[in-house]
């Protein structure tokens, strides 16, 4: 789950990090408010999850009050366009006013969990205000990694280590470093985060450490446990069809950009049969791992799904059930055909448990479903139908 | 032989009177498998389906059955805690089938099992299963496997069943697959599988089957070059999948470059392995080499 960057540094300013003034605004007139509460020279800064917010005319700076409810109404209300938004962009509904920072120096900061050694890694680099994969892929040796024991938790060292190792060398500078990463892996552990970023993290002209752009993304399996960060989650952000998939208890899909709507039990099937669709010349629409398939109703959700996706021209339903019954499967989508006007060509691919009493009943329904003998004749068939060649 | 699991396998259940627990045990028994204890906090004393006796804790289980397998179904909240408690009471190995566990909470399981002389395969997988001596240690479909000496690894569940059902529609058994699991912190990777395969006598050639995020296969593929003397085939799952967005499984998710499919291909094409491109090849693939191998 991702969060505003206002959200982010109030996250930050509660562990100790110190952030800019600023505020969130989702008027002009607030804006202008808050510039004025600031001292007048403000940053006006688009609020999307998405970053690259600056090179798409999202972030802009003012120097008084009028200036900066200027910037915000330009701003806010914009479908703002970024490398990380796709084409079509994202409506921006606020923005954070922030007093201005004079900048001496641009650094990197973050931790995330590497898989390979199970452990949190803190990264720093003396290269901020780019994007640390590009940093990565050119200058590696300017990222500083350091794991960090989960039985012995953030140390001083640890801080020492990546301060002098980005160039903070001095007493004061390695107090505020010290102090800074330790309040950024305690809000990372504390609030069970997949990442914090801060990026750029920068040395102020006078001689201060501030976090001036930040990112946190959180652990999904954790949410259960963090009710004040499942309240930060903005639907605005996420696909309106992926919202409503959630709605009816359809957590695992994502929308894709074909015509060849999915349905499959289990991540890693799924990814195969997208892939299959792809082999065998067609778009899949979505991914969508229905998981384990115990009832009718969650198979009717699944394909409710799928139809209200208007790309989609036709559907393939590929299960292989161990624990999944195709029995069950085969009520969902007689149900299905009952209970929404399906006039798409539904190919069915099915496997498994109880699969005699499935393949009875769809006989006995008379329902025209195309049925896949295997993975790949089930993804060739769905790919023709929605190319309109029905067999 | 096989790894892992087998004829010795005294299989002790963690979360037997739940849902999950109940159907699977059940499953396993019927197939054969020696379930031997079930544990379940505040239903010590009392017997499951009549037959296996149910135990407050895990020490006590082990204590009294002498289990030296456990398989988890606690739901994801006490999972981890579920896992370290089974370590504490000195189980050589430990099968998590849960999906939901947050991270940090493996990393700490992770770390703390580090040293023990506990393994733990999981979680978020569909758990381990010796065909040949009816061992099934997790939820997979009985009906798809057969006794033979193709070693299977897999972080998917209901991929692996679909690329079984491949093999055995061939006539080509499995000594025993393992699924590693789904999630990005694991119990044990696919290398660490493909070594304990390596070392089988009774396991002739490894189908692995990846899919995006990590670098799990890149870690396997370091192995396959430097030390694997048996045939891998190897698909990978999620081709098409777009960057950055979590495919299901809480592990499979392309950020940067190592993650993607096309990387992990050709780290174990590099290393020696075959490659499978279509996910219903998968069988005949592993055919074809077992023959150009002679061993089949």
């Amino acid at each position: 789950m991702k969060i505003h960057e206002y959200q982010a540094k109030a996250l930050l300013a509660q562990f100790g990090v110190p952030v800019p003034k600023g505020r969130v605004a989702t008027t002009p007139a607030e804006a202008r408010q808050i510039a004025a509460e600031l001292g007048g020279k403000v940053v006006v800064k688009a609020q999307i999850h998405a970053g690259g917010r600056g090179k798409g005319g999202g972030v802009k700076l003012a120097n008084t009050p009028e200036e900066a409810e200027r910037a915000a109404a330009q701003i806010i209300g914009m479908q703002l366009v970024t490398h990380q938004t796709g084409p079509q962009g994202q409506k921006v509904k606020s923005v954070l006013v922030e007093e201005q920072s004079a900048i001496e120096r641009e650094l990197y900061l973050s931790v995330l969990v590497d898989s390979t050694s199970g452990e949190p890694v803190m990264m720093a680099s003396a290269a901020g205000g780019m994007e640390i994969e590009e940093v990565a892929a050119t200058t590696p040796e300017k990222i500083i990694r350091i794991n960090v024991d989960p039985a012995t938790g953030f140390l001083p060292y640890m801080a020492r280590q990546l301060a002098f190792g980005i160039g903070l060398e001095t007493r004061e500078l390695l107090g505020q470093a010290q102090k800074l990463m330790q309040g950024l892996y305690e809000a990372f552990a504390a609030k069970d985060a997949s990442l914090a970023e801060i990026n750029p993290l920068v040395l102020t002209a006078d001689g201060r450490l501030l976090a001036l752009d930040a990112k946190f993304n959180f652990d999904d399996n954790a949410l259960f446990r963090h009710p004040d960060i499942a309240a930060l989650r903005d639907i605005d952000e996420e696909d309106p069809l992926e919202v409503q998939a959630k709605s009816h208890g359809i957590d695992n899909y994502i929308k894709l950009d074909g015509n060849i709507g999915c349905i499959v039990n289990g991540a890693g099937l799924a990814m195969a049969t997208m892939d299959t669709i792809k082999l065998a010349g067609g778009e899949p629409a979505n991914f969508l791992d229905i998981g384990t398939v115990n009832n009718v109703e969650r198979v009717t959700n699944a394909i409710k799904v799928i139809l209200d996706d208007p790309a989609v021209k036709a559907i393939f339903i590929n299960i292989f059930g161990g624990m999944a019954r195709v029995d069950v499967i085969a009520q969902g989508i007689i149900e299905a055909y009952r209970t929404f006007n399906i006039t798409l060509p539904v190919v069915a691919r099915l496997e498994g448990t109880n699969l005699e009493e499935g393949e009875r009943l769809l006989k006995e329904s008379g329902l025209p479903i195309i049925r896949g003998t295997d993975l790949y004749d089930g993804a060739r068939r769905a790919v023709e139908a929605a190319a309109g060649k029905v067999a | 032989m096989s790894i892992l699991v087998d004829g010795n396998t005294r299989l002790l259940v963690q979360g037997i009177t739940g849902g999950e627990g109940s159907q699977h045990a059940r499953r396993s028994i019927a197939y054969g498998t020696n379930v031997v204890a079930g544990v379940t906090p505040g239903r010590g004393g009392q017997l499951f389906d009549d037959k296996v006796p149910i135990f407050n804790t895990v020490k006590d289980a082990v204590r009294a059955t002498g289990a030296n397998v456990s398989i988890i179904y606690v739901p994801a909240a006490g999972a981890a805690d579920a896992i370290l408690e089974a370590a504490d009471a000195g189980l050589p190995l430990v099968v998590c089938i849960t999906e939901g566990i947050p991270v940090l909470d493996m990393v700490k399981v992770r770390r703390a099992l580090q040293g023990s002389g506990t393994r733990l395969i999981g979680p978020n997988c569909p758990g381990v299963i010796t065909p040949a001596t009816r061992t099934r240690v997790g939820i997979m479909p009985v009906q798809v496997f057969s006794p033979g000496k193709v070693g299977v690894i897999s972080r998917s569940g209901t991929l692996v069943y679909e690329a079984v059902a491949q093999l055995t529609h061939l006539g080509i058994g499995q000594s025993t697959c393992v699924g590693v699991g789904g999630d990005p912190v694991i119990g044990t990777r696919q290398r660490e599988v493909l070594e304990m395969f390596n070392a089988d006598p009774e396991t002739a050639a490894v189908v692995l089957i990846g899919e995006i995020g990590g670098n799990a296969e890149q870690e396997a593929a370091e192995y396959i070059k430097a030390e694997m003397t048996k045939p891998v085939i190897a698909f990978i799952a999620g081709a098409t999948a777009p960057p950055g967005r979590r495919m299901g499984h809480a592990g499979a998710i392309i950020s940067g470059n190592t993650g993607t499919a096309a990387a992990k291909k050709a780290a174990l094409r590099e290393a020696g392995a075959t490659i499978v491109e279509s996910p219903s090849e998968i069988g005949s693939t592993t055919q074809r080499v077992l023959r150009e191998r002679g061993l089949i």
